[in-house]
């Protein structure tokens, strides 16, 4: 019996037994079609949905996993006692938090929109949204199970967990914001796509840009920004380096499990 | 017996009348095997009232110029005027003349001349219709011309640089223009009215121009109804003239960062009234214009849907829908000297207690990030970002750095019509 498929299996049936990932679920579609119900235009709601993807996202990833890894921790150890390949383990793990949060986005958001497929939200702004929406929560997980699996003090992992969702949303933000002003006189585009770059949230919003708001970025006068966001390029850039934010703490955090000491 | 005298007299009279009407307009057929072999031999036999029936072939003559007043030249079958990459193709100098049904092509670069597929000089009420011009540095060019009719030509040039390429229908003085469902593409600027009055332009399409989709200087009087200009380099720009009414146009895709829907720079009294301005960097701009009045528009999915520099004073905004743009309105100043009243704004989080249709709070539409932009361009990336909006929030509670004068306070509830 493969290992990954047994404790994904566990992490679903223990996730969807959650009353939570059902209220996420539903709290992603009532937003979404409430929004369409209250005389909303699809690029108002896609709008509107891209703020709640941005903040809310990214904090339900964090804290739920943190609380969840926890919460793993004996099965885990009960797990470890068998002669059981680790790596295939904590796959199971990660999957077993990553796709339902993805999933209950994906079903949450994405039904009002193809319902509403009518009320003029562009395909690709909806794609977009979805894809970003399930890069965050990929990436968030990850970072979550190593926020999780670096200390042993719950507490301190949930306090890390919103320390990293406030520095991710709204502190980065403003640090770059503060950064654009004081360097105004210097040529700045490079610099600020790769801050943008490094930043998973950031990420997520510029690949929503680039697909709704073309016409205000082209407007820069940065012959870089219109390279970058007149072409697929943009949203190819964008897609890759949320990958990147999903793998590189996946691997960390798949290192600092292998090597633990249960 | 005598009426019967009467009837054959009066009968004969219409005759011979008639007679000498058809004598007066001869058809004058050139083509390969016709009485005429070129069309330079048969403008030259040709009397006035007369038509030149041109049947399908490539022609490659001398420039073509018609001296003949009330001359008809009429394709038959799309027959091709060649410029040969050297010349003018064709040359209005006559009054009441039309032109209709020629393939003109070709005539080149020049760097010297402005050479044009049709030119009109120095002649009244010409008509020049259901032509197909193509790959011309010019194509249809009145100069000095008045009271002409241009109508549903279509007009093309392909990959031509801006430095390398004349406007699809250009009006240099010449005042009463009619310029009606053309279809141009590709050329610097679509449509160009130089110091040219009193004209109309309806229901044309004018795309992919190099530079301007619709260019007017020193224009006054004119009118501009039901155009579509999409996908324009810089969009459209009228300047330097007065009482212009621009009413149910279109204009779409305008990107680049000195693009605009429509531009309108010194305008004096006008009316912009029940266009839509759709998907452009700047939907529409306004410098140094004074007592417009623009209403009734359509703006979705701009950058920026109005910018309207200070020095543009007494204009008036009213029922434009503004929806789904990154920024509603900017200025370049803490003062409004424009007016903003009764729009509807998507941004707009108000309520309406009375239910008269009209918000109860105020609406300031510039947004605090607007102004973070136009003086550090850069943090445009930040757009849409949280702490955006929480900024933009403590903002409209608190108003400090954004124009307290530049207010809709009359918002509406629902969008207009």
């Amino acid at each position: 019996m493969n290992v990954v498929a047994l404790v994904l299996n566990a992490g679903l049936r223990d996730l969807s037994r959650n009353r939570w990932i059902v209220a996420y679920t539903l709290c992603f579609f009532g937003i979404a079609e409430g929004l369409f119900w209250f005389g909303g235009t699809g690029p108002q709601v896609l709008l509107s949905l891209l703020n709640l993807v941005l903040l809310v996202l990214p904090l339900v990833a964090l804290v739920f996993g943190t609380i969840h890894v926890y919460a793993s921790r004996e099965f885990v150890e009960l797990l470890l006692a068998q002669p059981v390949p680790r790596r295939q383990l904590f796959a199971g793990l990660y999957l077993g938090l990553a796709l339902p949060l993805a999933g209950a986005f994906v079903v949450g958001a994405g039904i009002p929109f193809a319902v509403h497929a009518r009320q003029g939200a562009s395909l690709g702004g909806v794609a977009a949204l979805l894809t970003a929406g399930v890069g965050l929560s990929l990436a968030f997980a990850a970072i979550a199970t190593w926020i999780a699996l670096q200390t042993d003090d719950r507490l301190k992992g949930v306090g890390i967990a919103l320390a990293t969702w406030l520095a991710a949303t709204v502190v980065y933000d403003g640090l770059v914001l503060g950064a654009a002003a004081v360097f105004g006189d210097y040529p700045l585009e490079r610099p600020l796509l790769g801050l943008m770059l490094a930043n998973p949230v950031d990420v997520a919003r510029v690949l929503v840009l680039t697909q709704l708001d073309v016409s205000a970025l082209m407007g820069y006068t940065g012959a870089l920004f219109q390279h970058t966001f007149g072409t697929v390029l943009g949203t190819g850039v964008a897609a890759t380096a949320l990958v990147a934010w999903c793998v590189v703490p996946l691997g960390l955090a798949e290192r600092l499990f292998r090597r633990r000491d249960f | 017996m005598r009426n019967a005298v009467m009837r054959r007299a009066v009968l004969t009279a219409l005759l011979s009348l008639a007679a000498a009407s058809t004598a007066r307009a001869t058809d004058l057929t050139v083509g390969p095997g016709a009485r005429f072999a070129t069309i330079t031999a048969a403008l030259a036999a040709a009397q006035p009232g007369d038509r030149v029936l041109v049947r399908a072939g490539t022609y490659r003559e001398a420039t073509l110029v018609v001296r003949t007043p009330r001359l008809t030249v009429q394709g038959d079958g799309w027959p091709v005027l060649d410029g040969q990459g050297a010349r003018e193709v064709l040359v209005i100098a006559a009054d009441d003349v039309t032109v209709r049904g020629l393939v003109l092509t070709n005539t080149g670069v020049s760097s010297l001349e402005d050479r044009a597929g049709i030119r009109a000089r120095d002649a009244r009420n010409c008509v020049i219709e259901r032509n197909r011009l193509r790959d011309n540095l010019w194509g249809i060019y009145l100069q000095r011309a008045t009271d002409c009719i241009v109508r549903d030509n279509d007009i093309v040039a392909h990959g031509a640089k801006q430095t390398e390429s004349g406007n699809g229908i250009h009006l240099w003085y010449s005042s009463g223009a009619r310029v009606e469902r053309n279809h141009i593409r590709g050329h610097r600027d679509g449509i160009y009215f130089e110091f040219s009055t009193l004209g109309v332009t309806r229901d044309n399409v004018s795309e992919q121009s190099q530079r301007y989709g619709m260019h007017f200087m020193f224009s006054d009087s004119c009118r501009y109804e039901r155009n579509i200009f999409r996908d324009n380099n810089s969009g459209v720009a009228v300047m330097y003239s007065r009482g212009v009414v621009i009413h149910d146009n279109r204009f779409e895709r305008s990107w680049g960062s000195a693009a605009y829907g429509l531009l309108l720079k010194d305008i004096m009294g006008g009316e912009i009234s029940d266009n839509v301005f759709s998907r452009n960097s700047t939907g529409l701009f306004v410098e140094g214009s004074s007592r417009l009045d623009v209403r009734g528009n359509e703006f979705t999915q701009n950058g920026w849907a109005a910018k309207v520099l200070a020095d543009a004073d007494q204009n008036r905004f009213t029922a434009n829908r503004f929806a789904g743009n990154a920024f509603d309105v900017t200025t370049n100043s803490s003062s409004a000297n424009s007016t903003f009243d009764g729009n509807w704004w998507d941004e707009y989080k108000g309520y309406d207690l009375n239910r008269d249709g009209v918000g109860d709070v105020a609406f300031h539409p510039v947004r605090l990030f607007a102004l973070v932009v136009e003086q550090h361009p850069a943090a445009l990336l930040l757009l849409r970002s949280p702490l955006v909006s929480i900024l933009d929030a403590a903002e409209r509670v608190l108003p400090v750095l954004t124009p307290e004068a530049l207010v809709d306070k009359h918002p509406l509830m629902r969008p207009p019509r």
